[in-house]
């Protein structure tokens, strides 16, 4: 650096519909590391901005949904590429956000390039592992297919910035689901810089929609919002998920409950995909 | 056209022996409920009372649950897949060995049509349990991970529609993949799961591993209210479906729920066109409409609207509606006042906001419970009889021009069970197919079930399957 140079600094923002507003309540909330220096102030979204995001994420559902199963893999692919480039940036966030070790910050970089790698493969291969051909006791061909639940609310882990975030937004678009993520409330920026990656892998405006803020004031109103369809409550305290389910239940949310500790850098299965799917059975004649 | 009289044709109650009361089901045998409360249940068709039931308790929940954990620790869950494979086996046959007697007894306790208790619920009951019997040794392959192991106990409580069936597709996943289960059968049709206690016991299932809870809501609640199930399962309405949901939040109980359902039955002009008349019939008059994925909102295209109509009026004038035992009945008896009630008050409302009602000239006996079929046209979607679920033999019939607003219009409800698609397009089905948000897809046919064929919903109509191999993960750790 330059001797006397002043660094430019980032403002960090939502991510909604492919754009970076700040909260339309023009409210910030400040970000520090591990050790308490403060490194940003993130905008501190309010229950509009979830509304927005959700109107966001419906709008673009159906063509994501009708996007060619082998067209989402390559652009999930695409999001791989992308984070590996800025790999750098990343890593050292990360270290910054978590309070992690230089290289223990690369391998979680690395790991979450690695499980978007996974996640891009399984596109075009969910069908054929959870779809089916029904032998059905008549003249019918009976086929069942997995599709996308719609719009699925996430409350991304708190400790897991970057890892975490994506090991639970992957599995959700990967089918054709559309996404409101609401970001580690203590460690939002390695999101944010996320967003910036989807912004530019030719994920579709609305596909992923990213807020920071309060998870206190933000994720009821997920929760309860009638136009969500299914809700991963993975970054939920024990204590606070009760509530969020009740309020699901409103719409009969599909809500993939909250984890003890999970692992990670653990290889996947597809079990956090399935959960966001649909089995949709179709029944025809057949005949001459 | 020449109308032919038909003369009575009743099938033979004499198969069925009633007991004049009926206790609870806990550990493999009958015993009185502990708080030696019971209640009846009556002969829709006739209002007579079958039988004394007894009401289950908080105190009789405890024992089945003690029951039903103790063996799924000590027995079940340990038996080798095969062991446990041929008790379903055994039990599928017996079910067909009894089917007719099973089949009166619906007939008899639920008020549907004898044609279809004997030919769809008691035979679809059998293949139930001889469909999941196979896959209880099979489970390794089932695409689940390697050995994938039981929840525990589950919960089931069932609807009173499908009395019998309903108990074969909630027991036979659940059985088969090693869990224990406790079965509230609803409180209006408690009969043929009372039978089917007594085929477990021919079957020498080991105590335990089915118990039958007979009772009412408050049965059903104080089973869901313990918050222990590993695993609760329930078909019925979605608002007791949103009840459970919010009572076992925060909980490790696996949920899973089978709702209520609107479907819209899509009618192209260029639809084989007697077939989707009788599949109209047969989408919401089947069971008296006493059907989840009954098509009950009929959407037919413009071009084609009168002729379809006026098709359907004179196919209505074909039903016959009376005794449930007859076998020439196609409608048979509502099942209680009080569904009944729900009917007339819905049916009133659709004529009061604006909808043309018709129903054909049909004599309605003078006992028990009855409701004509009916056609409400001239329907707005913003009606409650277009947006609400009757649970009846009511038929809403709405319009449209275009694929994309026959689709628009389908998808526009809370729920999301079934769908029909009629047109001889073949890349038009697989066109609505797709963007139809509907757990089941009946193209140029509708209501048709098979174990080997998932069935549930999107929405407000529940999450989770049944049948098929999906259906064994909502009893599977996996």
């Amino acid at each position: 650096m330059l001797e006397g140079r002043l660094a430019v600094n980032k403002t960090y923002k939502l991510y909604i519909a492919g754009a970076f507003p700040r909260s339309e309540s023009g409210r910030s909330y400040p970000v520090r590391t591990a050790d308490g220096t403060h490194l940003a102030n993130a905008a501190l979204a309010s229950r509009k901005d979830v509304r927005e995001a959700v109107a966001a994420a419906r709008a673009a559902q159906p063509k994501w949904a009708r996007a060619t199963a082998y067209n989402r893999g390559q652009i999930l692919y695409r999001i791989a590429e992308m984070l590996e480039e800025r790999s750098a940036q990343f890593a050292e966030q990360v270290a910054r956000c978590e309070g992690l070790a230089g290289t223990e910050a690369v391998l979680v970089v690395s790991a979450s390039v690695d499980r978007l790698v996974y996640y891009a493969g399984w596109s075009d291969k969910v069908a054929q592992v959870a779809g089916a051909a029904n032998p059905v006791a008549g003249p019918y061909f009976n086929f069942s297919l997995p599709g996308p639940t719609g719009v699925i609310g996430i409350i991304a882990p708190p400790d897991s910035s970057l890892l975490g975030l994506v090991s639970v937004l992957a599995p959700v678009i990967v089918t054709g689901n559309t996404a409101v993520v609401l970001a580690s409330e203590e460690r939002p920026l390695p999101a944010v810089t996320f967003a910036e990656v989807l912004a530019t892998s030719d994920v579709p405006g609305g596909v992923v929609n990213l807020l920071t803020g309060r998870l206190a004031e933000l994720a009821p109103v997920l929760a309860a919002h009638r136009d969500v369809d299914g809700l991963d409550l993975c970054g939920v305290a024990e204590q606070d998920a009760a509530a969020l389910e009740r309020a699901a239940a409103d719409n009969v949310k599909r809500v993939l409950r909250a984890e003890r500790s999970p692992e990670w850098e653990h290889r996947p299965s597809p079990r956090r995909m399935l959960h966001f799917v649909e089995i949709k059975t179709v029944w025809h004649p057949i005949g001459a | 056209m020449a109308r032919f009289e038909y003369a009575p044709a009743p099938e033979s109650r004499a198969v069925v022996s009633l007991r004049s009361s009926y206790g609870l089901y806990v550990d493999g045998e009958f015993v009185e409920p502990l708080e030696g409360k019971s209640f009846k249940t009556i002969n829709p068709a006739s209002e007579e009372v079958l039988a004394e039931v007894a009401l289950a308790g908080a105190g009789d929940v405890e024992r089945a649950v003690a029951a039903a954990r103790r063996a799924q620790r000590e027995v079940w869950g340990p038996m080798p897949g095969a062991e446990r494979a041929k008790y379903l086996f055994r039990v599928a046959r017996i079910i067909q060995e009894r089917a007719r007697e099973l089949a009166v007894l619906e007939s008899l306790d639920n008020g549907k049509p004898i044609r279809e208790s004997r030919d769809v619920d008691v035979p679809l009951a059998a293949a139930h349990f001889f469909y999941y019997a196979g896959w209880a040794d099979k489970l390794d392959y089932a695409g689940f991970g390697p050995s994938p192991r039981p929840l525990g106990i589950a919960g089931q409580i069932i609807p009173w529609n499908f009395p019998l069936l309903m108990a074969a597709w909630k027991l036979a996943p659940a059985l088969a993949t090693g869990n224990t289960c406790i079965l509230k059968p609803a409180e209006t049709t408690p009969l043929s799961a009372l039978v089917l206690a007594e085929i477990f016991q021919q079957a020498e299932l080991p105590p335990g591993v089915i118990n039958v809870l007979t009772g009412d809501g408050s049965t059903g609640a104080a089973l869901v209210a313990r918050r222990d199930l590993d695993k609760v399962a329930f078909t019925g309405s979605t608002e007791v479906g949103k009840a459970i949901q919010r009572e076992l939040a925060g909980t490790r109980t696996r949920v899973s729920l089978e709702l209520g359902g609107k479907a819209a039955n899509i009618v192209f002009e260029d639809a084989p066109f007697s077939q989707a008349i009788e599949g109209i019939v047969n989408g919401i008059f089947f069971n008296q409409g006493h059907v989840c994925c009954a098509g009950s909102r009929l959407l037919v295209q413009e071009s084609v609207a009168e002729a379809v109509l006026e098709a359907l009026k004179r196919r209505l004038g074909t039903l016959r509606l009376g005794d449930p035992l007859d076998k020439n009945t196609d409608i048979g008896a509502i099942n209680s006042e009080r569904q009944l009630d729900k009917i007339v008050e819905l049916a009133a409302s659709g004529e009061r906001e604006g909808a043309e009602r018709w129903s054909p000239s049909c004599s309605i006996p003078e006992r028990g419970y009855w409701f004509p079929p009916t056609i409400f046209t001239g329907v707005a979607p913003s009606q409650r009889i277009a947006r609400e679920e009757i649970f009846g033999p009511v038929l809403s019939v709405l319009t449209f021009r275009t694929p994309d607003e026959a689709v628009q219009k389908a998808n526009n409800t809370t729920y999301g069970l079934s769908a029909g698609v009629w047109t001889e397009k073949g890349s038009r089905i697989l066109w609505m197919a797709d963007r139809l948000r509907a757990g089941v897809v009946w193209a140029n046919t509708f209501n048709r079930f098979d174990p080997t064929s998932p069935f549930g919903g999107y929405g407000e109509s529940g999450f989770g399957r049944e049948g098929g191999r999906h259906g064994l993960e909502e009893y599977l750790d996996a």
